[in-house]
């Protein structure tokens, strides 16, 4: 459904994205996930033929961005980052402009704004000003703008933003309820929410694409060692040294608290048992033990921050190469 | 409902909720009203003084002393007023953000420039009607040639079309409405100074052509009551070649 081949962007000396390749399939959700400044909104702005790309190629339902946009942006309803509202207008007034914008006439026009109004609860606030509006709302108003004429592809930058948690959860609902029929990509630096929606995630930073697969795999790809968290409550000062004696330790590291050590221990060997008759065998007292497993956060931290140490170009879509030692502490 | 339709309805909406049409408009309406009560005033002392010395009434032409000096303060007033009405078009969607959906929406560009322009000329029309209540109350109390003021009704409907394109212009360069104000009247001035400039160097043809890039003198020739295809043409080539930039500048927003 939407197909991007390296595009590259530059805004005169910047380079705001660089060989950025990805397709998302028909009926998928996938996620931008990465810093601000990290070239989603430019991203998104090539897709919704906002602007050109200096270079490479995007296409959205089998049509050119560049080359046919009108075709494009039938088919695309976007929320930019700002959601593009007329403050003097009201919620009825300015879905009705939209809608006349995206083509919908007098019957059709009318229903598709009673089920966007329907679809986002914005029922109450029909006749109010936008101006009047809270910042929830608003975001509503600019999603129902987006969803308005039941465009195939949805771009939606940032959706969740400004809304309380509620609301949150009803969003998220709302775009899981979308994916199968409609084609999504959001943006997001919310990592709970790419794991709640998204069948995908791309992570982007500095304008390259650094990982392209699901939440899951992501992390299981990145998990090279099983790790530990022990508390002990009286550790004799060369503790760190008789933990890495064990069998099928890999590595040992002190933490600020000097009761908390993090072992890494090699992948598949759960050495829980041991540890914890080790420890209590010797009277230092074992306070807490648990295994550490990664989140997309750490993910996401790793591969944004320690980008130097990545081969990190995808090739292919759903291909990641991360080559890289994950060296320094794992957070806790 | 086309798009520019849907565009002239949404901004005749914007405009008539902001106090702007309202101020704008009563400031306009007011002075013109003075201008050209001032006019009439004056008419009246010089018929008073022309009977005291001839002994009869005289013979005083409304055309000459009322209408023809009251539409030329009225070009004044509308270099003043109509930056003001055009401002925000383009320069609040910049602002705002709302550039973004408009750009992103399956319209042409040429749909938005031309219905922001249309709506705001439409509101000026409805100005300039208001006007005509002036010649309609004069033309109950005395007789005058209404060939002339109706073809300085069409120079200032021209003239006005001519402001409000620039405005439009001037508006797509940038996101402060008075910036945008300021450089269309500052384009606006410099325009008519070239009338100025063409008369200094008199009758050579450098000096017509300057002349000619004037709109005052085509303006001149219409509230004197000529009508000719060329002055037409000069508006209506201003009008396209102003709206023509501001398609151009949205345009390469997005090369930016």
């Amino acid at each position: 459904m939407i197909e991007v081949r390296d595009i590259t962007k530059r805004y005169g000396e910047l380079t705001a994205v660089q060989g950025v390749t990805f397709t998302v399939d028909k009926g998928e959700v996938l996620a931008f996930l990465g810093p601000n400044g990290a070239g989603k909104t430019t991203t998104m702005r090539i897709l919704t033929c906002f602007m050109p790309a200096t270079e490479g190629v995007a296409r959205v339902a089998g049509f050119d961005c560049f080359e046919q946009p009108l075709e494009v942006k039938r088919r695309i309803g976007y929320l930019p980052e700002t959601p593009p509202l007329y403050h003097e207008l009201t919620v009825v007034e300015y879905l009705t402009f939209v809608g006349r914008l995206k083509g919908l006439h007098a019957g059709a026009l009318r229903s598709a704004l009673d089920r966007a109004v329907e679809r986002l609860s914005l029922g109450d606030v029909r006749h109010r000003l936008i101006a009047n509006l809270s910042r929830g709302y608003r975001q509503r108003v600019g999603l129902a703008q987006a969803l308005l004429h039941d465009p195939p592809v949805l771009i939606l930058d940032e959706p969740t933003v400004g809304l309380d948690p509620k609301q949150i959860i009803e969003i998220r609902e709302l775009i899981k309820s979308l994916a199968g029929s409609h084609t999504v990509i959001l943006s997001t630096h919310i990592l709970p929410e790419a794991t709640a929606v998204c069948q995908r995630v791309v992570i982007i930073d500095g304008g390259r694409i650094v990982a392209v697969d699901s939440p899951e795999r992501l992390s299981a790809r990145l998990r090279r060692s099983e790790k530990l968290s022990v508390t002990v409550k009286s550790p004799p000062p060369d503790l760190v040294k008789r933990f890495r004696a064990l069998p099928g330790m890999l590595n040992v590291f002190d933490q600020t608290d000097p009761h908390v050590f993090l072992l890494e221990c090699e992948l598949g060997r759960d050495l829980r048992e041991e540890i914890a008759r080790f420890v209590v065998e010797q009277g230092w007292g074992l306070l807490e033990l648990k295994t550490v497993s990664m989140t997309l956060e750490d993910v996401f931290l790793h591969l944004t921050q320690h980008e130097e140490g990545l081969g990190g170009t995808a090739e292919a879509s759903g291909t990641v190469q991360v080559t890289t030692t994950l060296e320094g502490q794992p957070r806790p | 409902m086309t798009p520019v339709q849907a565009i002239i309805a949404k901004e005749l909406r914007s405009f008539f909720v902001s106090p702007v049409v309202y101020v704008v408009g009563a400031v306009f309406l007011l002075i013109f009203g003075i201008l050209s009560y001032l006019a009439v005033v004056n008419v009246g002392a010089r018929a008073v003084q022309l009977m005291q010395l001839q002994g009869a009434a005289a013979q005083i032409n409304l055309n000459d002393m009322v209408f023809r000096p009251t539409f030329y303060s009225t070009a004044v007033v509308l270099l003043l007023v109509l930056p003001i009405l055009t401002m925000r078009l383009f320069a609040e969607e910049r602002k705002l953000r709302t550039f973004e959906l408009l750009l992103t929406s399956p319209i042409r560009i040429n749909e938005v420039v031309v219905g922001k322009f249309l709506s705001v000329y439409l509101i000026f029309l409805g100005l300039l009607a208001l006007t005509g209540l002036v010649p309609l109350i004069l033309s109950l109390f005395s007789s005058f040639d209404w060939k002339p003021v109706l073809t300085g009704y069409l120079g200032l409907a021209l003239m006005g079309a001519l402001f409000l394109a620039a405005g439009v212009f001037t508006s797509t360069l940038t996101e402060n409405q008075i910036v945008a104000a300021f450089l269309s009247f500052g384009l606006l001035l410099l325009v008519w100074l070239l009338g100025a400039l063409g008369s200094v160097l008199g009758d050579t043809p450098a000096g017509n052509v300057i002349s000619y890039l004037s709109f005052i003198e085509h303006y001149d020739r219409m509230v004197r009551g000529l009508l000719d295809s060329k002055d037409l043409v000069y508006y209506l080539c201003g009008v396209i070649l102003m709206l023509f930039l501001a398609h151009r500048v949205v345009e390469s927003e997005s090369w930016k």
